[in-house]
């Protein structure tokens, strides 16, 4: 579904931040990305949901050549990649539940209101349903935005350092949907740099470890 | 819905713009403050002042229409002469008008139509006859060939004493200058317009700027740019008519209450709508919803650009 041959990629008028990256994403697999901070996770999830071009390599998003899809193209594929951002923004005029609803919302699809209450108990929101995004906690937030990824069936998760800003205890709750997620069949791809989270989720399920380190793309050792 | 407004199919373009919105689409984008009251302003006053411009074009049109047909109607030659000689000057007038292109037959006033003439200048009792008066001859005129000046000139070389009294002379350069008002009112409708597209766009792109962070968040999550834009394009266009409404009625109103003709008289009065002519400002909240529409589609098309 998502796979790079030798891609490349650096920053408008910079060198090359990323080069030679081989990837596949194996279906129905748990993967973790990881790397120091300033490697190039943000970047590599970004070109994963078509928000940046590679510029070198050849690389194929379920089939298709990421540049040679117009602007349309790019919004149906995000709707097939649920993708957690590291900080994640939502509409802030719009109660959580609304927000959580937004991809059915503009994808002009009715939403199921017993969906809806099970999504809000499953991240635990169901209390905050009527609450404006800002007076999430942090937690929350991430919570809100995992239901809000995964609200119109995608096949791929991506989640960019979801437990960033939370305490260990929350980021445990955090990584159990994730995990859950991963076995009703979804595939999930977690950038961290935390090597404590992967080992205490490798724990409980198999995952598969590519780490980015000088500039390109390894598959970790059984260390990790 | 996003696709009725990519179509022109009137209908399908009416459901999308004024049908009630599916699941609530609309609310994607915040409130979107002053520029709603800027929007709704500007529609106002500019509907209001399409108003007027197109009453001064029709107006004016219609003043210019009356005075050139006017002047397409009848000229006189006065034919003055010592005693004894007049009946042949005449006949020499005559002779020269029965040849003269774009006219129809000449006829000469007889004595009572003359003497009926200056009643009201002398009275009932005036013996006419023992004056000595000009004969007067009416010329229809049927087509624009008749050319004034040459038969003046004519008259001049061919029949001395024969004058041709072209009483509508003075309007020629009052019908030019009709005409070219009609003109500045065609013209000022076209700078409202403008104007009003101008404004639209400016308040829809500060409406955009100022929810930067939302469409960056539609498109993350895989809203398309039509599904975005027309979120926007609905707001402006509803505002642009409903401002658009009042300012026409307004201005609508202020004409229908003008004092009438009788009351007053002159050209002034002449400003104003007749018979059907009232349903063509009725046209102006409609053009305002077009403006609206066609203004925000672009600038928010062309802002998504920068959004990927
Ligand atoms: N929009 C950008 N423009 C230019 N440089 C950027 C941009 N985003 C990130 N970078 C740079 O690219 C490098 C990798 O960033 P990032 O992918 O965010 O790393 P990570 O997520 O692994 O911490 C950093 O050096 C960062 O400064
Ligand atoms: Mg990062």
């Amino acid at each position: 579904m998502i796979e790079m041959r030798d891609v490349g990629f650096g920053y408008q008028g910079q060198a090359e931040l990323l080069s030679d990256m081989n990837l596949s994403l194996q279906a129905g697999m748990f993967h973790f990305l990881t790397g120091p901070s300033g490697a190039g996770k943000t970047t590599l999830l970004r070109l994963c949901y078509g928000d940046l071009m590679p510029s070198s390599g050849r690389m194929s998003l379920f089939g298709e050549e990421p540049r040679s899809l117009d602007r349309d193209a790019v919004a149906d594929l995000r709707r097939r990649v649920g993708v957690v951002h590291q900080d994640p923004q939502f509409l802030d005029h719009l109660p959580v539940a609304e927000n959580i609803a937004l991809p059915l919302t503009i994808a002009g699809e009715p939403v199921d209101m017993q969906a809806m209450r099970d999504l809000l108990g499953w991240v635990q929101l169901q209390g905050h349903a009527r609450a404006l995004p800002p007076s999430l906690s942090g937690g929350e937030r991430q919570r809100a935005a995992l239901a809000r990824a995964v609200i119109l069936s995608p096949d791929v998760v991506l989640a960019d350092e979801p437990t960033g800003n939370l305490d260990w205890e929350m980021s445990m709750r955090l990584m159990q949907l994730l995990i859950e997620l991963n076995k009703s069949g979804k595939t999930v791809l977690v950038a961290t740099h935390d090597l404590n989270l992967i080992r205490a989720t490798k724990a409980q399920v198999t995952a598969r470890v590519l780490r980015i380190s000088g500039g390109t793309l390894h598959l970790a050792g059984a260390d990790l | 819905m996003g696709a009725d407004l990519r179509t022109l199919n009137p209908i399908a373009l009416w459901r999308g713009l004024f049908g009630s919105e599916v699941n609530g689409s609309d609310r994607i984008v915040p409130p979107t403050g002053f520029t709603a009251q800027l929007t709704l302003f500007s529609a106002g006053a500019m509907a209001f002042l399409a108003v007027f411009a197109l009453a001064l074009a029709l107006a004016t049109g219609r003043l210019a229409e009356r005075w050139s047909s006017d002047l397409a109607g009848a000229v006189t030659i006065r034919v003055s002469a010592p005693a004894g000689e007049q009946e042949a000057r005449v006949q020499s007038a005559l002779q020269i008008l029965r040849t003269t292109p774009g006219v129809g037959q000449p006829r000469q006033l007889p004595p009572e139509e003359l003497a009926a003439l200056l009643e009201p200048w002398f009275g009932p009792d005036m013996p006419v006859d023992a004056l000595p008066m000009p004969a007067l001859i009416d010329l229809p005129v049927e087509s624009a060939d008749f050319d004034p000046e040459g038969l003046r000139l004519r008259l001049e070389a061919e029949a001395p004493g024969s004058v041709l009294d072209d009483h509508t002379e003075w309007r020629r350069p009052l019908i030019a200058a009709a005409k070219r008002l009609k003109f500045l009112g065609i013209v000022s409708l076209i700078l409202i317009a403008a104007a009003s597209a101008a404004m639209i766009t400016l308040a829809a792109k500060a409406a955009l700027a100022a929810n930067g962070q939302v469409i960056r968040v539609l498109r993350l999550i895989g809203a398309r740019d039509l599904t975005i834009a027309t979120a926007f394009v609905r707001r402006f266009t509803r505002r642009a008519a409903a401002g658009a409404t009042v300012g026409t009625a307004a201005g609508m109103l202020g004409i229908a209450i003008l004092p009438s003709a009788e009351q007053a008289g002159g050209f002034l009065t002449g400003l104003g709508f007749q018979g059907l002519g009232w349903l063509l400002p009725l046209t102006i909240p409609l053009v305002a919803a077009a403006v609206g529409f066609f203004a925000t589609r672009w600038a928010a098309l062309k802002m998504l650009e920068a959004v990927r």
